[in-house]
């Protein structure tokens, strides 16, 4: 680890002064990505803001069919709550004991993982991502391969997630680093339903051939004869692009039914 | 004497309460006043020139102490890291030995070797220090494919086709001409997938020079450190045997990967010296991945020969070894002495001919790792014989009976080479099939099918030459060492016990299997024994463990010392007692006059020893302590069925273990607990390797499994709940009657696994590990479905 200086803001405003001030800062949440890459020297930050000390920042509330996590929510704290099944049963797929009691809601999302499960539920179920400076829309917040709509010095303060009529996660595990390999979540609201991926491409999105398909039949086996076009999704030793493409096929389906 | 706390008792382990409370005692634990910290640079590059190295800046780096590079330690007279086992070509010709500087001077040949040392005061200090090196690499072409190794760029300038040897064992002529009357040959091709090792305790030195004596003390994580020693004096030329202590304090797992004498630790005692500092390196995790020794990695072409009733008559092996880019301390041996000689299994074979070429590649040293060539073979055989049950239509089960040597068989030479003491094959096997409910298997598939999905089931009679090594039969082989054990037995003034073992546990529950052996049979009460290990300042010369040799040979040595404790004791005793010495015999921890009441405690005994009031002096040395050295006579020979039940799920790819039944003979077994737990640990290694372990190279030699994140271990959730039993047929030739059970779960379980994989997809082969694409790309391309 590299020397850095340290700062544990009280407020937002502080937070995001600080960043603009550093040469080239970065903040602490949970640390469950940015600690090991202090630790093997992969990231040399000169000033570290931990957000811990901001008030507000944690905690889920129910306001009608929205709910509303705060950024700093752990996801024991997630993964315990059953405000929204699916989204709990995510949470308790994310790494092990010790990640879920120290890993955020904001800095999964902030880091953009493209293997992470977060994000397959900030796409698939409506959400918006609220932030110092304002709202983003789920759908238009992962960018891409660890990049996101986030502005310069913007700080996810609460994620506001629409309670689906039904949902469910399917998670295809990375059998060694238990990332989703693929991750998809349908949800169902109304006549919508929307199929929210994780692990197959550079970051999270919507299958909307998938959607369509469900949408006109509700059934595991609408899912079959629709193409998942895997062109452009990962590979590595764990998953060609063709096999990824295959799971999220499979893994809809398997939501599906779970919905049934 | 059938105690709590005797031979066959599962007494809980006296090491448990320091590991889970944190308490135990590491390498990385101890820190010496004025210590210093070693962090070596590494090699990114699989293959390059090293045309120069700049340190000025590193030197210049606040905090550095010191940099050594390859050329420094040359310059100062440290050697090549050796090669222990001589083996030697089909043509009588020994094999080739590569230089093999402990830091590379002017070409690195693997990604992760080292060539320059930084010495600092802080660990943080040395790490700037080594980021501020500055070398001028000439990448160059990586040899990273073994199957084309040979064809490929020479390596090193003294070894041509990069081929270290081409063996052969077994009788050529006899072999070919049994497949000349073969009713069926099955044939197979296999490979046999790279393993990184992965101790929970990375690889950790601590060198320290003492000025007052000249002498040097290394403490590091080392299977055998007589071993380390041995080659850090007489090869390294650190200093004589005598002014160099080896400690190697609670080790945490070896698996063969810390048996090596290493260029860090080489490094770090040697700057030690020139430092006239301590310098303690401890390996990160990454480091571990690239710079271990890894192990396995074979590409084999085999063929079994069988009558029209399915008896074997010949089995053929040819067969590539990868080295990596040099030959680590035993790595020669794994693949020959330690592969060509088990290729006879369970059965009465009656011609083999076996081919290894070992070849190097730009990759990290391969060497013995749990199992240690053993698995290989048995993944060999055992593969074999499971295909050619298919091809024939015999039940699996049925054939390997119909070739098993049978009880009255032995002793039984192969034409391999050994000569194996005792076994029952039949009741190892017949006791798995009722544990594994094989009469139900075709219900339970149907079952599965229903459900949509697939099952197997798949066996695996394995065999192992164990507890290493009949000296004079290792060292006609071309073995560098003896493998005899040394024990020594040291009663104290008040009758407690303390054992020095040459033996070293690192997980293996030595202090409580051994002091099992003691309590037992001096009756002294267990918690009255300690047992000692892992000093050459403490025992003396031994050889260490590894080959699942502990209990066998170094427990042997416990023994034949405890033996010459009692002959000792009578001799007390019968003049205490005024009595012969042939009258005064030993039970239950007293010395008893034969037909009389007249009896001492063997504390009463050993008081006498030690305050000679009453007591033959004139006849007798005071003191009661004892040594032996014991060289076994023979290896043992462990074995056993392992049955495997899989579902595999055909959407995904996804096979799940549905039981896995082991019933090992591992002859007598001193704590049942222990001897389960050593088995659970070996399963989970080898059906980590069938499903779930691979150490992948990219095609520049880039290790791209070089982290948790991408090197799968087997984690509880991916194994069953074990269904382990023991039959016992005693070892013959040693007075414990144990054959070593340490290695038996990774050599047995690989083969079993694979069999029912390849069973429930209904193909022939599918490489290692089965992970959920490769499995799933079979039943797309072969899978009868």
């Amino acid at each position: 680890m590299y020397q850095f200086n340290y700062h544990k803001p009280s407020t937002l405003t502080e937070a995001t002064s600080m960043m603009v001030e550093a040469d080239e800062g970065a903040y602490l949440s949970g640390g469950m990505t940015l600690i090991p890459t202090l630790k093997q020297r992969l990231a040399a930050p000169s000033d570290v803001i931990d957000l811990s000390g901001l008030p507000g920042m944690s905690g889920i509330n129910i306001d009608g069919d929205i709910v509303s996590i705060g950024a700093m929510t752990r996801h024991a704290e997630v993964a315990a709550s059953d405000a929204i099944p699916a989204l709990a049963e995510l949470a308790g797929s994310i790494g092990d004991a010790h990640v879920r009691n120290r890993g955020t809601l904001g800095g999964s999302l902030a880091n953009s993982d493209p293997a992470a499960d977060y994000p397959a539920a900030v796409v698939a179920l409506d959400a918006t991502v609220q932030t110092s400076i304002g709202p983003i829309a789920g759908g238009d917040f992962f960018t891409g391969l660890f990049e996101t709509a986030l502005r310069e010095g913007e700080i996810i303060t609460s994620v506001d997630f629409r309670i689906p009529d039904a949902a469910a996660y399917e998670k295809f595990p990375n059998p060694a680093s238990r990332y989703a390999v693929v991750g998809v979540m349908v949800a169902r609201c109304g006549d919508a339903v929307c199929v929210g991926v994780t692990g197959a491409g550079s970051h999270a999105f919507r299958a909307t051939s998938l959607e369509e398909a469900l949408a006109a039949d509700f059934s595991p086996g609408a899912v079959d004869g629709v193409a998942v076009d895997g062109s452009e999704f990962n590979a590595d030793i764990h998953a060609s692009a063709e096999y990824r493409a295959h799971l999220v096929g499979v893994l809809t389906k398997r939501a599906v039914a779970r919905i049934g | 004497m059938a105690t709590e706390t005797g031979i066959g008792a599962s007494v809980k382990r006296k090491e448990d309460a320091r590991f889970i409370t944190g308490a135990g005692r590491y390498t990385d634990d101890v820190g010496q006043h004025g210590q210093t910290y070693a962090v070596f640079a590494r090699s990114p590059y699989a293959r390059a020139r090293l045309n120069g190295l700049d340190t000025s800046a590193a030197l210049a780096t606040d905090g550095v102490v010191a940099v050594f590079t390859g050329a420094d330690l040359e310059a100062g007279g440290v050697g090549d890291l050796p090669c222990g086992w001589m083996v030697k070509s089909k043509d009588g010709s020994d094999m080739v030995q590569p230089p093999h500087p402990p830091l590379a001077v002017s070409t690195v040949n693997y990604v992760g070797e080292p060539y320059a040392v930084v010495i600092g005061e802080t660990l943080e200090a040395a790490k700037n220090g080594a980021e501020a090196l500055d070398p001028d690499f000439e990448e160059r072409d990586a040899v990273v494919d073994l199957a084309t190794a040979a064809e490929a760029d020479q390596i090193h300038e003294s070894v041509p086709n990069n081929q270290c040897y081409d063996w052969e064992l077994g009788d050529q002529a006899a072999t070919d001409a049994a497949f000349a009357q073969a009713h069926h040959v099955t044939s197979i091709d296999i490979v046999n997938n790279r393993l990184i090792p992965n101790a929970i305790e990375p690889r950790a030195a601590l060198g320290e020079y003492d000025e007052a004596s000249g002498n040097y003390t290394l403490h590091t994580t080392s299977q055998n450190p007589h071993l380390e020693r041995l080659v850090l004096a007489a090869f390294v030329n650190i200093a004589p045997e005598a002014r160099l202590r080896v400690i190697s304090p609670d080790v945490g797992g070896g698996f063969g990967s810390k048996i090596f004498v290493y260029a860090e630790e080489t490094a770090v005692i040697w700057a030690a010296g020139q430092l006239r500092r301590p310098v303690k390196w401890r390996a990160e995790r990454s480091e571990s991945f690239l710079a271990d020794a890894h192990g396995r990695d074979h590409v084999t072409h085999a063929e079994l020969a069988l009558a029209e009733d399915g008896r074997f008559l010949g089995l053929r092996v040819r067969n590539k070894a990868n080295m990596g880019a040099y030959l680590s301390t035993f790595a020669s041996s794994v693949p020959t002495y330690l592969y060509g000689t088990l290729m006879a299994g369970q059965y009465k074979t009656p011609a083999i001919y076996v081919e290894v070429q070992s070849l190097f590649t730009n990759t990290a040293p391969v060497d013995a790792y749990r199992g240690a060539g053993r698995p290989e073979a048995t993944y060999i055989v055992e593969r074999l014989v499971e295909t050619a049950a298919r091809e024939t239509g015999i039940d699996p089960a049925e054939l390997r009976r119909r070739n098993f040597i049978q009880p009255g068989d032995f002793p039984y030479e192969t034409p391999v080479a050994l000569t194996y003491d005792t076994g029952d094959y039949e009741a190892s096997l017949g006791r798995a099939l009722e544990h594994a409910d094989y009469g139900g298997f075709q219900a339970r598939r149907e079952a599965s099918e229903r459900a949509g999905k697939r099952r197997g089931i798949g066996f695996s009679c394995y065999i192992e030459a164990c507890g290493l090594a009949p000296s004079q039969v290792a060292i006609s082989l071309g073995a560098g060492v003896g493998l005899f054990e040394v024990g020594e037995v040291r009663v104290d003034v008040t009758g407690s016990v303390t054992v020095v073992t040459g033996s070293h546990s690192h997980g293996q529950s030595h202090e409580t299997t051994f002091a099992q052996i003691i309590s037992d049979k001096l009756g002294v009460p267990f918690e009255n024994v300690t047992v000692l290990h892992g000093d050459t300042g403490r025992s003396d010369y031994a050889l260490g463990t590894y080959g699942s040799r502990s209990l066998a040979v170094g427990g042997s040595a416990i023994i034949k010392a405890t033996d010459k404790i009692i002959a000792k004791g009578k001799k007390i005793a019968a003049h205490m007692l005024e009595a012969n010495e042939d009258q005064v015999e030993f039970e239950d921890g007293s010395f008893n006059v034969a037909d009389s009441n007249q009896s001492l405690t063997f504390g009463e005994v050993a008081f006498s020893a030690y305050v000679p009031a009453n007591y033959p002096l004139e006849e007798l040395e005071p003191g009661l302590s004892e040594k032996a050295f014991y060289d076994p006579p023979n290896f043992t020979y462990p074995a056993g069925a392992h049955i495997c039940e899989v579902e595999v799920d055909p959407e995904t790819g996804v096979v799940t273990i549905e039981q896995f039944v082991a019933v090992d003979d591992f002859g007598h077994v001193i704590n049942p607990m222990i001897v389960e737990g050593q088995v659970h640990g070996g399963l989970a290694q080898g059906i980590g390797q069938a499903l779930l372990e691979h150490g992948v190279y990219d095609d520049t030699g880039q290790l791209l499994s070089g982290s948790y994140m991408d090197y799968t271990m087997p984690r509880a959730d991916d194994l069953p709940s074990f269904t382990v039993d023991t039959t016992v047929t005693p070892c013959t030739h040693n007075p414990l009657g144990v054959k070593g059970c340490g290695e038996a779960g990774a050599i047995g379980s690989t083969a079993a696994v694979m069999n029912a994989v390849t069973d429930a997809l209904g193909v022939k082969d599918v490489p290692m590990p089965a992970t959920s694409e490769t499995v799933w790309r079979a039943l797309r391309n072969g899978g009868n479905g």
